[in-house]
């Protein structure tokens, strides 16, 4: 399959990945079963990681919180930043790792059930990394957006129903 | 007082309602409809565009504009309509912003037509055009397309219906309702035709961003037609700006400055908060206009093949945003068929026969609405035909 129909697959499943193949075949012009095989391809090669879903955690009334801490590294002769960060997303408290561009040079972002324990978690096992120089820590307080989404925003349709 | 009636012009008093008026009040007494008979973009326009009017409304653009349009916008659009379509208008005589193409098209009529001229209105056809002939002193003068011919207008069928009183050619592709559009030699044999009976064409390109296959035609690009051709565009489907009302119109400057001065008596000019948006689009909206026609070709083609499974033949529409199916074989017209939808499976779609007679056997679904409700609105079309093709087997 070209490259072009590869993106256009990626592009649906990230807009809604409970689209059958079969579906996505009638989207594209494409055959079904070509369909199938091309995301099994993806899947094989890890370039689909997973297929999750994007949630409100607020609506969920779940308390977890985010912070995201700007890290300071001395970047390793020969290894750059890659061991370093490779220490720190090992945790599972982890949820990303970013190489960053500019004031600082990894951006980690973190999820515990309490300030205290993100923060604990920063003081511990962060910041006495053996080449972390500084860490600083920013917790969010409101989502607004994720992924393209609107979170306060609903799909509402005000068109006249029948129009020429 | 006599009846109100007694007072009325009786032009505008037999002009029958819209076919479209009737079923939009049958839908409005119904609830939980999903709509396909939505003549206009689901996309809300796009965000730099409205940001871009706040600004204007912010620095005080509230007053009126030249009867024209904005000097900006004439550049603009003239600039937009040489790369995409390579014809070139002169942006200060040659272009007239009016409020929606649908101004453009009434104020063509007035300026052209005199009593009793008539115009070729190739049908099925967007249901102004008619009207606005007839409101003009002009005749309306069907020419039925078909789908055997996929809807194309060929110069046998205008030979039909010609006559030494036909001032006017309505081309409109991509077509609102079939979808259909035309291609170079098509539309090349169209303007011979054109130059030999000395006819204007009104070329109403309003859906010409949204060609899924191939490349949109401008009818004013061909040899020999530009001086002969108004040419009638707008922001509307492309740049989902269907409220905001600007369309405007390009030709002969003799042309446009005489449509101006019905536009200059009447309207003055299009709303300068339109003008400013509108600009906007035209100059910075290219990537999120292929982002929306992108989505449209994507469920053009799912609603396509949806139609063919379930047995309702649907011609290829290769522009706009309506799939145009066969509904015969449920052995209902085209009416009974959308009433009785509705009724049974609450999806409303436009039948065939509000864009004249040559539509019956057909309905009009717009896919200008999101993957999820089209899946759902075809499940539930397809469930009444299975029931209407049980009923009449037994």
């Amino acid at each position: 399959m070209e490259a072009g129909a590869k993106k256009q697959i990626l592009d649906i499943l990230q807009e809604d990945c409970r689209r059958s193949p079969e579906q996505i075949a009638l989207m594209l012009g494409l055959e079904a079963e070509a369909v199938k095989a091309a995301i099994a391809e993806m899947e094989d090669e890890r370039l689909i990681l997973k297929y999750p879903a994007l949630i409100n955690p607020e609506k969920l009334g779940d308390d977890t919180v985010t912070a995201m801490i700007d890290v300071k590294v001395v970047p390793q002769r020969d290894l750059g930043f890659d061991q370093v960060a490779e220490r720190i997303y090992r945790y599972p408290e982890v949820r990303s790792v970013f190489l960053m561009s500019g004031g600082y040079d990894l951006s980690v972002v973190i999820e515990g059930r309490t300030m205290k324990e993100v923060a604990l978690f920063v003081a511990q096992k962060l910041a006495v990394l053996e080449h972390v120089q500084s860490t600083a820590t920013h917790f969010v307080l409101k989502r607004y957006k994720k992924d393209g989404v609107i979170y306060d925003e609903k799909a509402e349709d005000n068109r006249l129903q029948v129009s020429p | 007082m006599k009846p109100f009636n007694d007072y009325i012009n009786p032009v505008i008093l037999e002009l029958p309602p819209s076919g479209i008026r009737r079923f939009f009040d049958l839908v409005a007494n119904t609830k939980g409809v999903i709509s396909l008979g939505v003549g206009e973009p689901d996309f809300v326009t796009p965000w730099h565009v409205r940001e871009s009017c706040f600004y204007a409304l912010e620095r005080g653009y509230t007053m009126y504009t030249s009867n024209f349009g904005t000097p900006e916008l004439r550049k603009e659009i003239t600039r937009f309509i040489q790369r995409s379509y390579g014809v070139d208008y002169e942006p200060l005589s040659e272009v007239l912003v009016t409020v929606g193409a649908s101004e453009a098209v009434d104020l063509a009529m007035r300026t052209l037509l005199c009593p009793g001229d008539e115009v070729l209105v190739p049908e099925p056809s967007y249901v102004s055009y008619s009207p606005t002939v007839t409101m003009a002193g002009g005749v309306a003068v069907a020419v039925p397309t078909y789908v055997k011919d996929d809807f194309q207008l060929t110069v046998e069928a205008l030979e039909k219906k010609v006559s030494p009183r036909t001032k006017m050619l309505i081309l409109c592709y991509p077509n609102n309702p079939t979808g259909a559009i035309m291609t170079r030699p098509e539309l090349e044999a169209i303007a011979r035709f054109a130059e030999e009976r000395d006819l204007i064409v009104l070329a109403d390109e309003i859906y010409a961003e949204l060609t899924y296959e191939g490349q949109h035609v401008c009818f004013a690009g061909l040899p020999g037609m530009r001086d002969r051709t108004v040419l009638i565009n707008g922001l509307s489907k492309s740049h989902a700006m269907t409220g905001w009302r600007i369309g405007y119109v390009c030709g002969n400057k003799d042309f446009v400055a005489q449509m101006t001065k019905i536009h200059q008596y009447t309207i003055l000019c299009a709303p300068i908060m339109g003008q400013m948006a509108a600009l906007e689009a035209l100059r910075n909206g290219d990537l999120e206009k292929s982002r929306m026609v992108n989505q449209y070709d994507q469920r053009r083609r799912f609603v396509v093949a949806r139609f063919n499974q379930m047995g309702l033949t649907c011609f290829n529409p290769r522009g706009a945003f309506y799939a145009f199916p066969s509904i015969t074989a449920t052995g209902l017209s085209s009416d009974d068929f959308c009433e009785q939808l509705l009724a049974e499976e609450k999806v409303a779609v436009v039948p065939g026969t509000a864009f004249g007679a040559s539509g019956e056997g057909f309905i009009r679904v717009s896919y200008a609405s999101s993957m999820a409700n089209l899946t759902a609105a075809l499940d539930r079309i397809e469930a009444f035909v299975q029931r209407c093709k049980k009923r009449q087997a037994s």
